[in-house]
């Protein structure tokens, strides 16, 4: 069974379903989202509408800072002005329904030596970034010996490797390669940010895992943020969360 | 890990039918598919389990991985592979041909035969480095010639994919691959770099010129690093009768500097297909190795040497292309040929590492061996040759990047489609027929069949219609 990692959609429909259709065209039959469905984008509630669909129909969804403070304010601590005035805004438009779901997710998720967490497992409520391969070794050694630990948070998609004993590998995945991940070694992905890619390339992120086969693709797709960024600034959120998403940065 | 299948024996469906090789580091068997491919097959199995060492598994993966997305004559076809937490093999075509360790018995061989084979693992080497892969272990015993005379690269355990994970890329490892043969950047640990094959071609044409290793066969660190500044003894200087454009390829591959060196495979095997179009620079004729100052001064610089960023093989390949220009010099056509110049130097101008090949076609002499005819069609070729030079003239390209030939053939469309595929020509730059030419048929022909068989993007050239501009 295939699926379907997404992180970071940060409140973008655009993005979402561009990704949604093209992992349904790729054969994904499940789904996982590695937190910060909200945040920065326009979409909050259509946004969460989706993810809640699937997971009533059995996704694995965990939650991210960005989640945090659209539930309280104090979930906010540490964020820039433009990204607490975007979680100010999300918690006037979420509805009850929505707050519901997000206060009911857990931090991370054990799954068939799947691990899932928005940050690291090293301390998942405290959602620290992994951008190197201390941050990964450190992640991996907390995530109870998972084959595979997936997450978010950092918008950029990478790929840490263990060999041997040594610290594990980083690695700029190529996007629509399948890579074999085979068990016997651990693998931290991080998808990449479906709703906010910050690495120049405008196309949203995300990945598919093929459990059975032991292979992982990370793909890129091009969606309309256009029409995104036009609706961060139709609701009055700060300009340079639209101009991002033109530039991809 | 159970005990390895003998003569009879029976593995996922492959029946085991000979012993081929066992040795340190696995076993080769020559099998029966339960359908046959149509091509003779051996199954490689690691020699894996207690007390051997991890890396051996880790090459059995590497191997496996890139096996199963090469493609192409110049490498064994991949079939199968076994599970690893089972039994682990590989499947693949038994390569019949001849080892180039073979040939190393016979040290030196004739500057022919060091040029054709360095040119037929010129191109192999192309094909891998196109595909994103580098072999890192190039060396004779890991070339098979076909008998049609393509190179087949084998053995994958030291391979590198810039698609995948590195499984080999640890950090602090020692240098892997053969001592006598590898690049100084893999000394450095560097695993990305396509020229690291091309420096071990170099290696190996120069211990089949000259019968010696251009750095002996070190075992330990220092030994290996000795490359980072040494220069090999010219080969000339062991062997006279090498011509000195053999000796400019040979060391221009030895370059300790990788940007020193060829850019692309295709490049080597453009040169060693013509001999007569080297430019022989100060690398061919020195007949002593560099000065005591000179390798102070490199030694100096290896010490803190370091390896440059990470570059993928087609990226490489796409800076360093051949530019082919067909040009029609028995039609005198300015206006086309402006046009066709113009077209060629916006090419080149965005990569200065290109190369321009200026190609005509002539009929063939028709009669051979009649000294008259010979010296008839030796009178139109030194013409036409003329025709290209001056034709290329008001590009100005620097003369080791540009190289002349005048072809013979009765169809020039193929004398020139043949042509491209033989040197692994990237783009192809003809002329549209001109409305106003009485043979417009012919040429149109030409353009059309240039334009559908090509291996390559063609550019078709048109001059603007006059009165237009």
């Amino acid at each position: 069974m295939k699926i379907a990692l997404l992180a970071d959609i940060h409140s973008n429909l655009e993005a979402l379903s561009a990704c949604l259709d093209h992992a349904r065209r790729e054969g994904a039959e499940g789904h996982a989202f590695l937190g910060d469905m909200v945040g920065y984008g326009a979409d909050p509630r259509a946004v969460l509408d989706l993810v809640m669909e699937h997971a009533a129909r059995g996704a694995l969804v965990v939650r991210g800072n960005h989640d945090d403070a659209a539930l309280e304010e104090a979930g906010d601590e540490g964020m820039n002005l433009a990204a607490k005035r975007a979680a100010a805004w999300t918690r006037e438009v979420l509805l009850p329904v929505h707050r519901t779901f997000l206060a009911a997710l857990p931090f991370h998720i054990r799954h068939e030596g799947l691990y899932l967490v928005h940050g690291s497992a090293s301390a998942p409520e405290k959602h620290v970034y992994v951008t190197d391969a201390r941050a990964a070794s450190a992640s991996l050694a907390r995530s109870g010996g998972a084959s595979w630990v997936f997450c978010g948070h950092v918008h950029e998609p990478a790929l840490y490797y263990t060999v041997g004993g040594a610290r594990p590998l980083p690695f700029k995945p190529v996007p629509g390669v399948a890579i074999p991940v085979p068990t016997r070694r651990q693998w931290l992905a991080i998808a990449g940010s479906t709703g906010q890619p910050r690495d120049g390339n405008t196309a949203a992120c995300y990945a598919m895992l093929d459990p059975d086969r032991a292979v992982l693709t990370f793909h890129r797709v091009p969606y309309d943020w256009e029409t995104a960024a036009r609706k961060i600034l139709a609701a009055g959120l700060p300009e340079r969360l639209a101009v991002r998403l033109r530039r991809g940065e | 890990m159970s005990k390895l299948p003998d003569v009879g024996d029976e593995l996922d469906g492959y029946r085991v039918t000979g012993k081929l090789h066992a040795g340190g580091m696995g076993v080769l068997l020559t099998v029966e598919a339960p359908v046959d491919p149509g091509f003779p097959l051996v199954m490689k199995i690691p020699r894996l389990g207690y007390g051997e060492p991890a890396e051996a598994v880790v090459s059995y993966e590497v191997e496996q991985n890139v096996m199963s997305v090469l493609q192409g004559p110049h490498v064994p076809r991949y079939v199968a592979a076994g599970d690893l937490a089972v039994q682990p093999y590989i499947v693949m075509e038994l390569v019949e041909g001849e080892c180039l360790k073979d040939r190393v018995d016979r040290i030196p061989l004739p500057v022919d035969e060091v040029a054709t084979l360095g040119a037929a693992v010129a191109t192999a080497l192309r094909s891998l480095h196109q595909q994103e892969v580098v072999h890192l272990d190039v060396k004779p015993s890991n070339v098979v010639l076909r008998p049609s005379g393509e190179a087949v690269l084998i053995d994958f355990g030291l391979a590198h994919h810039a698609h995948y994970p590195d499984l080999l890329a640890e950090e602090s490892r020692n240098p892997m691959g053969s001592a006598p043969y590898i690049s100084p950047e893999q000394v450095l640990g560097v695993r990305s770099d396509p020229r690291s094959d091309l420096f071990a071609l170099g290696a190996m044409l120069y211990e089949f010129a000259t019968g010696r290793m251009p750095f002996g066969s070190p075992t330990g660190p220092s030994g290996l690093r000795r490359r980072l500044h040494a220069d090999p003894v010219p080969p000339r200087a062991i062997r006279k009768e090498i011509p000195e454009w053999l000796q400019e390829v040979i060391l221009h591959l030895l370059e300790p500097d990788a940007n020193q060196r060829y850019a692309t495979a295709a490049q080597v095997a453009f040169d060693l297909g013509h001999p007569d179009q080297v430019v022989v620079t100060e690398r061919g004729k020195r007949m002593m190795r560099a000065g005591l100052g000179t390798r102070l001064r490199r030694w100096i610089k290896a010490k803190g040497m370091e390896p440059e960023a990470v570059i993928r093989p087609s990226a490489q390949l796409a800076n360093a292309r051949i530019v082919l220009a067909a040009v029609a010099t028995t039609h005198t056509n300015e206006a086309l040929f402006q046009a066709q110049r113009d077209a060629v130097r916006r090419l080149l101008a965005s990569d200065p590492e290109s190369r321009l090949a200026c190609v005509t076609v002539v009929k063939p002499s028709s009669v051979a061996g009649v000294e008259t005819e010979d010296d008839v069609a030796t009178t139109q070729a030194i013409k036409n040759l003329v025709h290209l030079r001056h034709w290329a003239e008001p590009l100005q390209v620097p003369v080791a990047t540009i190289s002349f030939h005048v072809l013979e053939g009765s169809d020039p469309a193929a004398t020139v489609l043949a042509y491209a595929r033989a040197n692994a020509v990237d783009q192809i730059v003809i002329g549209a027929p001109p409305p106003d030419l009485p043979l417009r048929a012919l040429m149109g022909t030409f353009a059309t069949k240039i334009a559908a068989e090509a291996p390559c993007t063609v550019t078709l050239v048109r001059p603007p219609a006059p009165g237009r501009e």
